[in-house]
């Protein structure tokens, strides 16, 4: 278990001296806690998986340092920095059965026979593979192969970090289930730092404690999901994260209240400074509007369609030219497809050139 | 995968049945006919009924004790070169790089020795080997060897084996190569992870994953081996004496030699037969080695 | 225009991989193959489009025989989950490719390809090649080469898979437009039941080669014929627990008694299985009628907007989803209530029984 620093941590496949833009991973400065649960959150191309791999060692930054409990390690080999890695599909040693892939880490580093048993048996037990134990590993499913990939990294009881690479992509639907509330149950029992790397905001939101967002090579917000569901500090957190995302509506905001297609809604905040020049937008969560029949003090809009996800029906509107997702109440119907919406002003933000404004109560 | 039928197909197979049938089928026949006279191809025939083939099986008698002693030379001509072409060949492949321009050009030197023609082969190491003009052959003498490959047993058989090896590592070597580069680069950093040594690398994660194709290089290695003819022909003609007289030579030898077409025609018939069941053998492992890979059963 | 499968069988190796399935699919609407992986789906596609032949049965096109013909006699377009681009072409011309194998003049290619480029929004990419693209650009383009032949019939076969999660989302809130847009039949295969849910139209249910139920995708859904639909059709994974009803009473497996309320009062006595969903379940809030369980708590995963939180009652492995954030630590004791007028009772051979709303 260590705790990581990341001190101005830089990278470019392209070489040091490229483009600062053109960057795959732009400067960085963070702390992880040891034992924490952490995700690395974000769409294709925004660097986790650049940032996953420096942690690991399999690439040297071009650019600044990373410590493991305070040391650093920025020039060490992955052996030598003592993480263990689980990859997108199940790597594991063909010719060995499930108890000898187990047992490959400790046995390359020369512990004795009848404590690499007692810790075989261990992890086994944990990860509900000791029936398997004699049997060859390629025979197993998917699921249990990534199983084993994670055994034989926990099985090193001095490993400072497990880092997990989208490791559910070959899983199954219904057994993802099992895997990430293993997963999680795990992290709980061993008290390990764990850093999962995923597009797939569900995953990172159940199995982290603290969910990094990242886009484009940058941290856009670190926190936890909570925080990224309540208060994202940029439109692209709120777009990325909820399904359906946040809705992000261009408006004119003064003082309290907020002005939309001519439309004015309440705000729970005042805003009074407001950037000159900035773009201004306002941002809530389609969990937060809800769609009424229409009345003249509500926000008009058009129903385009409506989506039925069986526990919860969503609605696709159009407000002038803008599109928004809203809630449907439970046995809401209306003749035609013109509606009124019901902002919860609590839940609505304003962002400037895309950043969270802090609002005066 | 049911591909919907189409019987036009058949006519455009025709002429290339027609033509097999005439430059192989036929042919074949004849063969097959003569193994049972005995004829010295001055259209005599005399009825000789299995006696060539009961001969060629009888180690006592002068053809059965030379059948047996080529066929003997050929297997161990093929373990030899297997033994040493298989690990030459992967220890190539795993010195190979992996990426950028250094790899097209080691992939056209290995592959300048497979587009020799064979007899061309042959000739090269012919001259290669003799000690007045040769290179290997002056400078070997020169420095104190007693190398002649036409009156030494020794030499013939180091020379040949050297050159199949020469002439043929390469395919084992690209065959490698190609299931050296199928293997994802996580294996190497599972391994770099789990703290492997560069030998358990190779026995834990390469050599598994090069399984199918060493037993392909092993199967058409052997079975061409086995076949060999031009090459140890030329250089050799299967001296000194009969020292390196491999069963196709052999047969050569009877056939056109002695224009004893009979027992030639029993010989190639027996030899041909011993082909087909080691390629059967061979055909039957590799797809069973196949289906016993068919990966877990349930969801994947 | 409709396309028909008669009593289906496919068989491989001496397994049947469909099983006399008997689907019809109308003009202008979107039919969903749901289920896991390996209960059919690919192979029905096949089927549908002519790559396979059946072992038994007939596939229909406008009430004709055409099992026997080849896939290129028929009017069939197939995207698949690996986005499969010609990686040398532009994207025009990889959507332009089937309208050239068709030999039609060059202005109506030029037309038909921006049409369809249009619609996909890929009008700024046409001169680029696919591996330029990202992966959600590289699938569109593969779904306008699809959509530009015009073809009567298009399959999908789990075409978003690949894809990164919110340009799954992305794409498939625009796919209905797409469909409604080109008015052909379409046929969607999918392992998510949100995908079925999203996309609407009629949804084919399968498990193991057989079709279990076909219908308008919110009846399905709401009306599953039999438990192993519900579980298709459920994610996360439908809660099941046994109950034996004798007179005004039931008796949960495990122990518990409880009035015969909600949808129990008007069974037969007799041993059933009840089935609910996630969000079926509640946290006991002392509203009256519910049945409440004591239950353990093995983990929560908590995603800002709701929680899911997995707790095990005798043995059985349940999931509940709630609203808001729920701290719960493993080990810990809750009580979750049932709404009895809120589930699915199936009888002991799956088939359903009672289900919330009319039938």
């Amino acid at each position: 278990m260590a705790r990581i620093d990341l001190v101005d941590l830089a990278h470019s496949y392209a070489g040091n001296d490229a483009d600062p833009e053109s960057f795959a991973l732009k400067p960085i400065s963070m702390t992880w806690r040891q034992g924490g649960a952490y995700a690395l959150l974000g769409p294709s191309g925004c660097g986790k998986t650049t940032l996953l791999n420096l942690i690991s060692g399999i690439v040297t930054p071009s650019r600044g340092k990373i410590l493991f409990d305070g040391v650093d390690v920025t020039s060490f080999s992955t052996r030598k920095r003592n993480i263990s890695q689980v990859f997108q599909f199940p790597v594991i040693y063909d010719t060995m059965t499930v108890g000898q892939n187990l047992a490959f880490p400790l046995k390359n580093r020369g512990v004795a026979g009848p404590e690499i048993a007692a810790r075989v048996a261990e992890i086994a037990e944990l990860l509900d593979l000791t029936p398997y134990l004699d049997r060859k590993a390629t025979r197993l499913t998917a699921d249990a192969k990534q199983k084993i990939s994670l055994g034989r990294g926990l099985v090193r009881s001095d490993v400072a970090a497990v880092l997990f690479d989208e490791p559910l992509t070959v899983i199954d639907p219904e057994l993802k289930w099992e895997l990430r509330s293993k997963l999680k149950a795990l992290h709980r029992a061993l008290d390990l730092t764990m850093i999962y790397v995923t597009h797939d905001q569900t995953e990172a939101l159940t199995f982290a404690d603290t969910v990094v967002v990242m886009h484009d090579g940058r941290v856009v917000q670190s926190g936890t999901p909570e925080e990224l569901f309540d208060k994202p500090a940029h439109t692209f957190v709120g777009y990325f994260i909820g399904s359906p995302g946040m809705n992000i509506v261009p408006a004119e905001v003064r003082g309290r209240e907020a002005r939309i297609g001519g439309h004015v809604i309440a705000l729970s905040r005042g805003y009074d400074k407001l950037p000159a020049g900035a773009a201004i937008e306002v941002g809530v969560r389609p969990e937060f509007v809800s769609v009424a029949p229409p009345a003249p003090g509500l926000l008009a809009a058009n129903i385009e369609r409506i989506d039925d996800l069986g526990r919860v029906r969503f609605a696709r509107v159009r407000v002038g030219d803008a599109k928004l997702a809203a809630r449907v109440p439970p046995g809401f119907s209306i003749p035609d497809s013109s509606a009124g919406l019901v902002f919860d002003a609590a839940r609505v933000h304003v962002y400037a050139d895309s950043r969270l404004v802090e609002g005066v109560l | 995968m049911d591909k919907t039928v189409n019987q036009k197909a058949w006519f455009l197979v025709l002429p290339v049945f027609l033509i097999v049938a005439f430059s192989a089928v036929l042919p074949l026949m004849t063969v097959v006919n003569y193994s049972f006279q005995d004829t010295f191809g001055n259209n005599q025939f005399f009825w000789n009924g299995v006696g060539w083939f009961k001969e060629l099986l009888d180690p006592s008698t002068d053809l059965g004790s030379r059948f047996f002693a080529s066929l003997w030379r050929n297997l161990f001509f093929s373990a030899v070169i297997l033994a040493i072409e298989v690990p030459l060949g992967i220890v190539v492949a795993l010195s190979m790089p992996r990426e950028g321009w250094r790899v097209a050009a080691c992939l056209v030197i290995l592959a300048l020795p497979l587009l020799i023609p064979w007899n061309v082969v042959g000739t090269i190491w012919q001259i290669f080997g003799r000690p007045d003009i040769g290179l290997l052959g002056y400078v070997l003498n020169n420095i104190g060897i007693d190398y002649n490959y036409v009156s030494n047993e020794f030499d013939a058989w180091a020379t040949v084996i050297v050159m199949d090896v020469w002439h043929w590592t390469s395919l084992v070597a690209l065959l490698c190569y190609a299931g050296l580069k199928s293997i994802p680069d996580a294996y190497y950093q599972a391994a770099q992870i789990d703290g492997a040594s560069r030998w358990a690398v190779f026995t834990a994660i390469q050599l598994p994953k090069m399984n199918r194709v060493l037993l392909i290089a092993v199967l058409l290695r052997f079975m061409d081996s086995f076949m060999i003819y031009t090459e140890p022909f030329v250089v050799t003609g299967g001296g000194p004496g009969n020292s390196t007289t491999f069963v196709s030579i052999e047969l050569v030898k009877i056939a056109l030699g002695q224009f004893d077409l009979g027992k030639a025609a029993a010989l190639s018939l027996v030899y041909n037969l011993i082909i087909i069941i080691v390629c059967w053998v061979f055909y039957t492992v590799m797809t069973n080695a196949g289906a016993d890979r068919k990966p877990n059963q349930g969801a994947a | 225009m409709s396309v028909a499968l008669d009593h289906v069988t496919r068989m491989v190796d001496g397994v049947a991989t469909i099983r006399d399935v008997s689907l019809t699919l109308e003009r202008g609407a979107l039919s969903v193959l749901l289920g896991p992986t390996l209960s059919g789906k690919t192979s029905i596609m096949r089927l549908l489009a002519g790559l396979d032949k059946p072992a038994e049965g007939r596939v229909l096109v406008d009430g004709k025989d055409v099992t026997g013909f080849d896939v290129r006699k028929r009017s069939v377009a197939m995207v698949y989950q690996q986005f499969i681009n010609y990686p040398s072409l532009t994207v025009y011309e990889n959507i332009a490719s089937p309208l050239r194998v068709q030999g039609k003049l060059r202005a109506e290619i030029e037309t038909r390809v921006r049409d369809a480029a249009k619609l996909l929004k890929l009008e700024p990419y046409l001169d680029r090649t696919p591996l330029q693209l990202s992966g959600g650009q590289q699938q569109r383009t593969a779904i306008a080469r699809a959509l530009v032949k015009g073809a009567d019939l298009v399959l999908l076969d789990e075409p978003l898979a690949n894809l990164d999660y919110k340009l799954r989302e992305e794409l498939r809130t625009e796919l209905p437009r797409i469909f409604e847009a080109s008015g052909a039949i379409f046929v969607y295969a999918t392992t998510e039941p949100s995908e079925a849910l999203l996309l609407g139209g009629r949804t084919v249910c399968m498990w193991e080669g057989e079709a279990l139920q076909a219908g308008e995708t919110p009846k399905v859904y709401r009306h599953p014929d039999t438990m192993r639909v519900a579980q298709v059709f459920s994610d996360p994974p439908l809660n099941v627990v046994g109950i034996e009803k004798t007179g005004n009473a039931v008796r949960y497996e495990a122990g518990m008694e409880a009035a015969a309320s909600g949808l129990y009062a008007a069974l037969p006595d007799g041993a059933y299985r009840v089935g609910f969903r996630a969000h079926q379940l509640e946290l006991a809030n002392g509203h009256v009628g519910r049945h409440v369980f004591p239950a353990e708590v093995t983990v929560t995963e908590i995603t800002g907007s709701e929680s899911f939180v997995h707790i095990k009652r005798a043995q059985a492995d349940w999931v509940a989803v709630l609203e808001g954030v729920h701290e719960f630590l493993p080990g810990e004791t809750i009580e979750v209530a049932l709404d009895p007028g809120d589930v699915f009772v199936f009888d002991t051979g799956g088939r359903l029984v009672a289900a919330p709303g009319a039938a």
